[in-house]
């Protein structure tokens, strides 16, 4: 296990002692506890830096299941460290922001850190493992980390239908791409990333290649909340909101942005991912935008503003994955629109990250975050309107700032679409701008409304349920550090074109021969006849004339059909689905736990008995066996006699007794074929038994008339005479047919040699097959607790009741 | 109805005591003859069924105040624990580890990694079956 397996885990590990430190030192915020961790890491990811700028990658493979081709492989390259950075990053922002946005008094704190450490590790377990199978374990905990964080505060019935949307898709998602990880794996060999990607070119013309891809697409849109799959992500907004920020805007949406990056090598030679990742990007891009416009609720418009910010990065690499095709020509003609995905990437975590915040500060300070009753907030909070400010204007493609940037990029990378030759770009590929064009025309006008909405306008104290000033001093410096660096790499760009470029030989190793790196260049000024120039003045030109005239048209969000709508379909799909279940589960589950028994007896005799007939394994062989001795009759006799007695007996204390006497008889059996262990287990667990029945004897009701039906008791006569003789047929066919060798040699070999015991039963309990045991034990604990569950719980709603 | 159960509480009295000892043994002595932390585990509970059948709940709740659920979750701990234990010297889950030392009085002894599992496997049993037994018990 090396260090950096540690980093991978180290939150994880925190989180078993966050509930100890909240106990023992409550006087003191727990998220105190957590802030040098991923301020620590992100520092440790930061010394790969060096390695991963120069195209390299350091793996570290601690075996897991090696049988099954499974090894907890950390692999750190351009991509991974950019990911990881930013999972870190961010996340030391957002827990200091949380610890004064959190009150200590009132919030179940220990919980929070815990959920949130848990995604901390599951994410950078995501974008570290090359391992398919850890990363898609990895994936699910963040599926589950998500769903806990949203249903925080789970007294809200809002929280819990958002926790259990968000559930539904994104683990409907992560389970396709399990299937995507199986395909991949039938067709490779190997659930290694890097080996898959070495092989890329060779699984093209395999006949799971596409459905491959479209399992692993589901995957990553699900996750990254792409048109029609976004619907969870609106309702994500009743998390708390340092987590919004968190994992719905920063770093777990971006994980299906990951998967597609990650894969562009193996998929992207194909003209349906590059259409269906461009295409249902774009698309996402547009919905998004044109629907924040219509939100009143701060968070749904950055809600919708994070789906349609996903969808054009989502756009870009798709449109980028055709590089494949063309090679790495000279000045990035064609890989310009992965550039502007990566760069987008990194300044879409910084000013909505920062945006999060800064409506957090808005809901923390006036108790809403409805623009209605919002208004004339600049002067009582100037440091926060600032902010905002600057976070808008990047977001809406403003000059200087970051986002202006990676727009116009955008903007490059969408017109180069329509001069691709390949897959009808060539006259499709026109729609690409236009699109683009008019969803940025949107993003525009919400981000308006965003900042203007709440800052200016008139100042509305009585709509609002506290008086509102400055935040506090710790709630200001997370977003004020993103602002900065929203500033900064608008400013000065050319810093972290180091990183963009390792992360697109990350994407596209393809493209590089030994030793060579992608250049890219960041510049501000294209010149006057540049098209992306011309298309950012119409957007502003555009965006000032709807917001003016926004009253006027913004009707037609109210001519949308309700009924057509995706999240009534979710919905009534849901409430179906439960329906249809509750109907079927009621046709065969009565209640009678005997109804049951003969279900599940019927079963068994049907699959047993087709299963040897089918495979023709009845036999009788008597040429093996042993000489039958008197008091084995005599054994046997007894058994036959006790179980015919319970059948006729009238009381259940009779019936009690007499199995106890059939379970006494079989131990007396085991003592007679020399297993003095399982005589011995049998003759204590029939006491323990017995003194069971005779506790449970009080509860039961009189043996009822409805057993004396004549129907119902040939029924269960034939169940059980089928049982027996099934049962019996099948333990004289394992005795005749000996088709191998038994595996008892092996231990009768090892047990002494290899174990160090002397007695084999139960050296195989605790050794040999010590997972059995281990899981037995498990279900034996699980058991216990249900029954104590069920019993308890009865017993207190009898009082409730009562 | 008071029933008159003098000899039955008079004898368990005694014979709890070999019952438990009895299954202390078959636990240690489990790796070289029959017995190991499965029996145990369930002898030992039949130690306290015999006694809530000559007594009562409450009587044995007060002379054995153990919540059997923290048993069951205590034996767990210690059969993972020791199953992960391996992790830690770089060998694969689940592998045990023995050696045999000379003890004073007890002679050329063998230390097992095995007994602590079984030490889990003698603790779930004992929390499964008392768990069990008491909560049908109780709930009248």
């Amino acid at each position: 296990m090396s260090l950096l397996h540690f980093a991978i885990i180290s939150p994880l590990i925190l989180a078993i002692f966050i509930p100890m430190l909240h106990k023992y030192f409550h006087k003191i915020h727990t998220g105190w506890f957590l802030l040098p961790l991923p301020a620590l890491l992100f520092f440790y990811f930061m010394s790969y830096f060096p390695e991963t700028a120069h195209g390299e990658s350091v793996t570290e493979t601690l075996p897991w299941i090696p049988s099954l081709g499974i090894d907890f492989a950390a692999r750190i390259d351009g991509l991974g460290l950019l990911f990881a950075l930013l999972i870190t990053g961010i996340g030391a922002l957002v827990v200091l922001y949380s610890i004064f946005y959190l009150s200590k008094e009132k919030e179940k704190l220990n919980q929070f850190y815990v959920y949130l450490l848990l995604f901390m590790g599951a994410m950078l377990g995501v974008v570290l493992s090359d391992n398919l199978i850890v990363l898609y374990s990895f994936w699910e905990l963040t599926s589950f980390s998500s769903f806990l964080l949203i249903g925080y505060w789970n007294h809200r019935e809002r929280s819990r239908y958002g926790a259990q949307k968000s559930m539904l898709i994104t683990v409907f998602g992560g389970l396709s791409m399990l299937g995507g990880i199986l395909l991949l794996y039938l067709m490779t060999g190997t659930f290694s990333i890097s080996e898959i990607i070495g092989m890329a070119g060779e699984i093209t013309g395999h006949q799971f290649f596409i459905p491959a891809l479209i399992c692993f697409l589901l995957g990553a849109f699900t996750k990254s909340a792409q048109f029609p799959f976004h619907i969870w992500l609106p309702d994500a907004m009743e998390a708390p909101t340092p987590v919004s920020a968190y994992l719905h805007s920063a770093t777990m949406v971006k994980a299906g942005i990951y998967l597609v990056a990650r894969l562009t090598p193996v998929f992207a030679v194909s003209g349906l991912w590059v259409w269906l990742v461009a295409g249902i990007g774009i698309l996402t891009l547009f919905w998004g935008s044109f629907s924040a416009v219509k939100h009143n609720d701060l968070k749904g418009i950055l809600a919708y503003s994070t789906i349609s910010q996903l969808g054009m990065i989502m756009s870009m690499l798709g449109v980028g994955g055709i590089a494949l095709h063309y090679g790495n020509v000279e000045d990035g003609f064609y890989t310009v629109a992965i550039t502007a995905a990566v760069f987008h990437l990194i300044n879409h975590a910084t000013f909505k990250g920062s945006l999060f915040m800064v409506v957090g500060i808005v809901d923390h300070e006036t108790g809403t975050r409805d623009i209605r009753k919002l208004g004339g907030l600049m002067t009582l909070m100037p440091i926060t309107f600032t902010l905002a400010a600057i976070g808008t204007f990047s977001m809406a493609g403003l000059p200087p700032f970051n986002g202006f940037l990676s727009k116009e990029m955008f903007f490059t990378g969408m017109l180069r679409a329509k001069e691709i030759g390949l897959f009808n770009f060539e006259t499709l590929g026109i729609l690409f701008p236009i699109v683009a064009w008019i969803a940025s025309v949107f993003t525009f006008l919400y981000s308006m409304i965003l900042v203007f909405k709440t800052f200016t306008g008139k100042y509305q104290p009585e709509k609002l349920e506290k008086k509102p000033h400055e935040a506090p001093v710790g709630m200001l410096i997370p977003p004020v550090i993103l602002v900065s660096l929203v500033v900064i790499i608008g400013l000065f760009p050319n810093i972290i074109e180091t990183l963009i470029e390792s992360v697109m030989g990350a994407i596209l190793p393809s493209l590089l021969a030994e030793g060579h790196e992608f250049h890219v260049h960041i510049s501000h000024w294209h010149g006057f006849d540049s098209p992306e120039l011309w298309m950012t003045a119409g957007v502003i030109i555009a965006g000032i004339l709807l917001y003016r005239n926004l009253p006027r048209w913004s009707g037609i969000y109210n001519r949308m059909p309700e009924r057509f709508s995706l999240n009534r379909f979710y919905d009534t799909g849901l409430e179906k689905t439960q329906l249809g279940a509750m109907r079927f589960t009621g046709l065969y589950m009565n209640g009678f736990i005997r109804t049951y028994l003969v279900y599940i007896f019927t079963f068994m005799i049907f699959i047993l008995g087709t299963t040897m007939v089918y495979k023709n394994a009845f036999k009788l062989d008597t040429s093996n066996v042993a000489n039958i001795h008197y008091f084995e009759v005599v054994l046997a006799a007894i058994i036959a006699i006790s179980s015919i007695t319970i059948l006729f007996s009238k009381s259940r204390l009779t019936s009690i007794i007499l199995l106890g006497a059939v379970g006494y008889t079989v131990s007396l059996f085991f003592v007679i074929f020399r297993a003095p262990d399982l005589a011995l287990t049998q003759l204590v667990i029939e006491t323990v038994s017995v003194a069971l029945f005779l506790l449970c004897f009080y509860h039961l009701p009189k043996l009822g008339k409805n057993e004396e039906r004549m129907g119902f008791k040939l029924g269960n006569l034939l169940v059980s005479i089928g049982v027996g003789a099934i049962v019996t047929l099948i333990a004289l066919s394992a005795h005749s047919n000996k088709e191998f060798n038994s595996i008892s040699e092996y231990y009768v070999e090892n047990t002494y040699k290899k174990a160090g015991g002397e007695n084999m039963v139960n050296v195989i309990l605790v050794d040999f097959r010590g997972f059995d045991t281990l899981f037995e034990i498990t279900v034996l604990g699980i058991a216990a607790l249900g029954i104590f569950a069920m019993i308890k719980l009865r017993m207190t709603r009898g009082k409730e009741q009562g | 109805m008071k029933t008159n159960d003098l000899i039955l509480q008079t004898v368990s009295k005694v014979i709890l005591f070999l019952i438990v000892l009895f299954s202390l043994y078959m636990f240690f002595a489990g790796h070289y003859h029959p017995g190991g932390g499965f029996v145990g585990g369930l002898m030992t509970s039949g130690a306290i069924v015999l006694m809530l059948l000559a007594y009562d709940i409450k009587t044995v709740t007060t002379i054995l105040p153990v919540d059997y659920k923290k048993m069951i979750a205590v034996g767990l701990l210690f059969a993972a624990g020791t199953a992960a234990g391996g992790l830690l010297f770089g060998v694969p889950f689940l592998t045990h580890a023995f050696t045999y030392v000379d003890l004073p009085l007890l002679g050329k002894t063998s230390l097992h990694t095995a007994v602590l599992f079984d030490t889990g496997v003698y603790l779930v049993v004992i929390g499964v079956t008392m768990t069990i037994i008491q909560t049908i018990g109780e709930s009248e």
